[in-house]
């Protein structure tokens, strides 16, 4: 049937290249590319292309480029080629539309807007290559004062605290949303560099038992996989109220996706739709949220602490306060930028509000009524380099939850397809033949590559403002200055502007 | 052992019984006042005999625990119980066995709002709810596998056996519900059917045996009124709901 849509990219063969070896055919699970007739030559069907660049990566004489689709549209500021396509696609199928990945309209990214500081002749600078910098950080409820018994000992009993040898940790994706495979290189990168991977709401599969001390482990509204083993496995627990990608809404793993594996894993038969109500229905307002926070506390005999992750959106900062007060250990902002498996386009991309403004406006709020102390930040929704997180910490951040990158480390293109289970990287999708292209050996020593960089990195930073340990940053927003930021931007971030 | 449990919070009370559970296997707890918490995922082999009036959130997590509550419970029984039996001999408050993925809930009389809310099931883990009195609204919301049955014997205020929005979003399991079923108060996506299957049957009668066998209840007369089975229209309500973008 004809759609009315041209298509959104060109695939360009050189055919004085292409030596019709199909490699592309074999590769592309979009079935772009396939034999004609002959059985020599290789043609395309562009229609079907989502720019993954899988068989232009792998074409082995570089024959293939991807380009956009040249077509002129009669100039409208308003009514342009996407506006148009969407409109199409839902009048074809009557379908709420579903996106991958993460909002991708051009918002102000604050990072951009944000610099950091450096020291000259008054306090000196530091360089990490021969002094020592740390980095390590440490996750929980922190007392407000300590007391000692007569020898010298430790009278106050601390809560239960999560030591990390770096302040990024991997974010929440569910084995499910993406691969085993993928899943696996996280939580081994995590164990080789002690830090933490999020098992999201798809329970613990079982062949990641030699990673359940880097786990995270999620509590969300469907609750699936969650028994007391599971809750004992984690390093802390995670209650998932709302994702940045898609505040206010829940989650829809549809049956396609749950094969055996995945059914085991979240306890549900296979091939049922797994359904995450948007809220959770036992957590009608904060005292219900404490409820829940304690009886994880209570079934895991306080050892655990214990996180609350909500989504940026306009009162965060309130809701936060009420979420610390509610006994919260560990709280997580998303932002509006962060990832997803399937979001329904029109939230991705418009509700909830950045992080950097939410993490500002947040901290603020919890040093304004004296119980910063008692929990700990963690931020996410995105961070795309080890700058972005430096400037985190400086607004307020304890530690920051990251997840595209890793995934671009594995061979992610930013297709935004992962919604369609079709991922040819092998990261989001189940189908075994995509999957197995994902070799744990060789993917997770590039994510542990990319976060070592970036540790690097943030010490060099850490060092050029003369501060020796991440705690000195923490907070510390004399380290930033706006550039080209407006005076309400300014007040929200508590920054001054360069030059100030 | 008998505990008391008083005036005390629940973190205190509920110390002591994991600590005195380490001895022995069945505890009696008298004189309970709210105390929130209470069995959070016990174990297999472990029984609880409660006097007085638990607080929310008793035996969630349940891991194959057995707890009898002597009086009423309060919200958010058997939350995320992952198996095991709990017996109210009263009434309970709100969101009963919310995502219950195993195990056995009887509740001898009425059942508040959001019972059985995300049931589901698992291989041979098949969750079930006996409520003998009626239940409110939202009865088996997002319901994804299990047996729900509602009997709304005793009925002395002349209510609905269920109420508004019965069964909105299920996708899994089934529900029973005896005598007349008011239809309005079902979502739309339901079929009603009053043709048991003989699996339906025996299931049923298992569930009913086993409540009257815990309250005294008259078997015969129970199940000398007819019971509909409520299921979902389809297992992908939400099937096409989404185009791909």
């Amino acid at each position: 049937m004809m759609n009315y849509m041209v298509p959104e990219f060109e695939v360009e063969r050189n055919m004085n290249r292409c030596v019709s070896c199909g490699a592309c055919v074999r590769q592309c699970s979009y079935e772009v590319h396939y034999f004609d007739k002959d059985g020599k030559t290789v043609l395309s069907d562009e229609t079907k292309c989502v720019a993954c660049h899988r068989c232009a990566v792998i074409c082995p004489t570089h024959a293939i480029k991807i380009k956009d689709y040249d077509m002129a549209y009669k100039t409208h500021a308003n009514w342009t080629p996407l506006v148009q396509k969407e409109i199409l696609r839902q009048a074809e199928t009557g379908g709420v539309l579903l996106s991958g990945m993460s909002n991708n309209k051009p918002y102000p990214i604050y990072w951009d807007k944000m610099l950091l500081n450096a020291s000259q002749v008054t306090n000196p600078s530091i360089d990490p290559l021969r002094e020592p910098m740390e980095i390590r950080t440490f996750l929980g409820h922190k007392p407000d004062e300590l007391e000692f018994n007569a020898d010298g000992t430790l009278k106050t009993v601390m809560s239960p605290l999560i030591q990390l040898e770096t302040p990024i940790m991997f974010s929440a994706m569910s084995f499910g949303s993406i691969s085993f495979n993928a899943q696996k290189s996280l939580a081994m990168a995590a164990k080789e560099l002690g830090t933490l991977f999020n098992t999201g709401e798809g329970g613990l599969h079982p062949g990641l038992n030699d990673y359940k001390d880097c786990a995270v482990v999620q509590v969300a509204s469907g609750r699936f996989g969650v028994h007391k083993q599971y809750l004992e496995s984690g390093r802390f627990i995670e209650i998932k109220i709302g994702q940045g990608a898609k505040p206010g809404i829940g989650g829809h793993l549809p049956g396609e996706k749950v094969t055996v594996e995945v059914s085991n894993a979240r306890m549900i038969p296979e091939g049922s739709d797994a359904i995450s109500p948007a809220p959770h229905h036992d957590i009608y307002s904060i005292e219900d949220l404490r409820q829940l926070i304690w009886s994880l506390k209570e079934a895991t005999e306080y050892k655990k602490p214990v996180a609350v992750k909500i989504a940026a959106v306009h009162n965060c900062s309130a809701i936060v306060s009420g979420v610390a007060r509610a006994g919260a250990d560990i709280i997580v902002i998303d932002g509006f930028r962060g990832g997803t498996g399937a979001a329904p386009t029109r939230i991705r991309d418009n509700v909830g509000i950045p992080i950097e403004l939410a993490l500002a406006a947040v901290d603020k709020r919890l040093r304004d009524e004296s119980i910063r102390n008692s929990v700990s930040l963690v931020a996410s929704g995105s961070f795309r380099n080890s700058a972005d997180i430096v400037k985190a910490v400086a607004l307020g951040a304890d530690a920051v939850y990251v997840a595209s990158a890793p995934l671009v480390a594995m061979g992610c293109h930013m297709c935004q397809q992962c919604q369609t289970g079709k991922c040819n990287w092998g990261i989001a999708t189940q189908r075994p033949e995509l999957v197995k292209r994902l070799d744990t050996e060789i993917m997770y020593p590039r994510v542990v590559n990319l976060i070592n960089a970036w540790n690097h990195e943030i010490k060099e930073m850490l060092g050029g403002m003369g501060l020796n340990s991440i705690d000195s940053l923490r907070g510390n927003r004399l380290m930033l200055r706006g550039i080209g930021l407006n005076e309400k931007e300014l007040e929200i971030l508590g920054i001054s502007h360069a030059g100030e | 052992m008998i505990i008391t449990a008083g005036k005390r919070g629940f973190q205190e009370l509920n110390a002591e019984i994991r600590e005195k559970l380490e001895s022995v296997d069945k505890i009696r707890i008298e004189e309970v006042n709210g105390q929130r918490y209470i069995g959070t995922a016990l174990d297999s082999g472990k029984t609880l005999e409660l006097h007085g009036t638990p607080g929310n959130d008793m035996g969630a997590y349940l891991n194959g625990g057995t707890i009898e509550v002597f009086g009423n419970g309060q919200e958010a029984i058997g939350n995320t119980m992952g198996g095991g039996s709990v017996t109210i001999h009263g009434h309970v408050g709100d969101t009963l066995g919310y995502a219950m993925r195993d195990g056995e809930i009887f509740v001898e009389k009425r059942a508040g709002s959001r019972a059985g809310i995300h049931m589901k099931e698992f291989e041979n883990m098949q969750p079930s709810i006996v409520i003998g009195g009626v239940a409110g609204a939202f009865l088996g919301e997002y319901m994804a596998g299990g047996i729900l049955v509602v009997m709304g014997l005793n009925n002395d205020f002349n209510q609905p056996v269920v109420g508004a929005h019965c069964a909105t979003g299920m996708h899994g399991g089934r529900i029973f519900i005896r005598g007349d079923v008011p239809l309005e108060n079902i979502s739309e996506n339901i079929t009603a059917i009053k043709e048991l299957s003989e699996k339906d049957k025996s299931d049923l009668e298992k569930c009913i045996k086993a409540y009257s066998g815990r309250f005294g209840a008259d078997f015969k007369n129970i199940m000398s009124v007819p019971f509909t089975k409520l299921v979902p229209a389809s297992s992908r309500p939400y099937a096409n709901l989404y185009t791909p973008n």
